[in-house]
């Protein structure tokens, strides 16, 4: 007869995890937890981290075009944010035992994705306005729902970014209110921006509930508290009166109150659109990591530098 | 491609200001303490958020091992007697 202990140790310890996860507590990075549980949130956290630092991207390229000395500095600091953002989430995923160096290795090998949004291209000065006001505003109705995740460097992480998250939105908004007051080229490049970033903004919060792969474990671990659909709705509701005040049209003719459910119903979301922006084929996905190799290649000699000083200065110390 | 390195994990603390303690903020990569207080700086109080910050090698800090917890905090569960509510005070007192 075979003894064998180990099935039954991690049994009791599941069902241990599992009940303290039931009851709230905070799961930190020494506890022990599921590889499952691990597994998810490596890829959730990486993801969410990664999808911080594209998103400098198609922000940046407007910094050096910013219509004032004023936007410009607001822009700055709203991409300085993100950069942050993406290194509070990268050290919330390296608690959880991987490292940088590898989680930058999935990204440029497109192991890892980020989010998808951001393979669209800035192409007027409105996008940016848009991308803070509906981009920013939908990345915070999620990250406020995970300011109470399970995993505790995660959702601290959140609360932290949800602190700063609120600037972004108010300044993006701000922008299109602005053009919206301005001449009819600026009113309908703002229309233009809300047109082309509506969409791609409701694709953010992910597939239908009816369609989500990865979604049981997750909410049965606490690491997601709100449904897909439950923080769309809840990005719309929002949405449509900001859009009505400053005479933006929302760009879909079936968006109606529901007084039953006290919601907005929104029309079909174009999903093939979804799919074949995640497997690479959107307008920016090859431009973007392109982008992000270059910029870590041409910084690695800086990196090098600093480790070569760090050396020559603990032979100096010793 | 070389092997590439993202520089050395440190321990941020930041004191939101002066009279408060020092409390754990995140982390952050330097090669070097100075760098590492830079990157603390610009990385946890870009709003005014500190006074003070500590950085400290992440591989410094010893902590305890959560699986131990229990045995390792028992020696409190049994003193009662260290808490102000454990004791009777005479009907009447004031102020005690
Ligand atoms: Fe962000
Ligand atoms: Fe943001």
């Amino acid at each position: 007869m075979s003894i064998n202990t180990a099935p039954a140790i991690d049994d009791a310890r599941l069902s241990k995890f599992e009940e303290s996860v039931q009851r709230g507590d905070a799961v930190e990075p020494r506890d022990w937890m599921p590889e499952a549980y691990r597994r998810h949130l490596i890829r959730q956290i990486s993801q969410h981290a990664h999808s911080e630092v594209i998103g400098m991207q198609p922000e940046g390229n407007w910094i050096t075009r910013a219509p004032s000395i004023r936007a410009k500095q607001i822009l700055l600091a709203k991409i300085q944010d993100e950069g942050g953002h993406g290194l509070y989430l990268y050290s919330a995923a390296e608690t959880l035992g991987i490292s940088r160096e590898e989680m930058i290795e999935q990204l440029q090998t497109g192991k890892a994705k980020y989010s998808n949004i951001f393979n669209y291209p800035t192409l007027t000065w409105a996008d940016i306005g848009a991308i803070g006001w509906l981009v920013d505003g939908a990345a915070i109705v999620n990250q406020v729902s995970l300011q109470r995740t399970s995993y505790g460097p995660y959702s601290r992480a959140m609360v932290r970014i949800c602190k700063e998250e609120s600037f972004h939105q108010r300044q993006g908004y701000e922008i299109m209110a602005t053009m919206m007051k301005g001449t009819p080229e600026q009113r309908e490049m703002a229309q233009d921006a809300m047109n082309r970033w509506w969409w791609p903004s409701l694709m953010m919060f992910g597939p239908h509930d009816s369609d989500s792969p990865h979604s049981s474990d997750a909410f049965r671990w606490k690491i997601k508290r709100h449904s897909n659909d439950e923080l769309r709705t809840k990005f719309i509701d929002k949405t449509v009166q900001q859009a009505e005040v400053i005479g933006l049209t929302i760009p879909d003719p079936e968006l109606k109150w529901n007084e039953a459910t006290g919601h907005y119903d929104h029309g079909e979301i174009n999903w093939e659109e979804f799919y074949r922006v995640i497997q690479g084929n959107g307008q920016c996905n090859k431009q973007r990591i392109a982008h992000h190799k270059k910029a870590h290649n041409d910084g690695a000699w800086v990196r090098a530098a600093a480790e070569a000083y760090k050396v020559k200065q603990a032979v100096k110390n010793n | 491609m070389a092997t590439d390195t993202q520089l050395d994990l440190w321990e941020v603390f930041i004191q939101s200001r002066n009279g408060s303690h020092h409390m754990h903020a995140g982390s952050v990569h330097a090669s070097d303490r100075k760098m590492a207080l830079q990157n603390a700086r610009d990385i946890y109080t870009r709003r005014g958020e500190g006074s003070s910050i500590w950085v400290v090698p992440a591989n410094s800090i010893v902590a305890s091992n959560p699986d131990d917890a229990d045995m390792f905090f028992d020696p409190a569960d049994d003193k009662v007697y260290r808490h102000p509510t454990f004791y009777v005070m005479p009907e009447g007192a004031k102020q005690i």
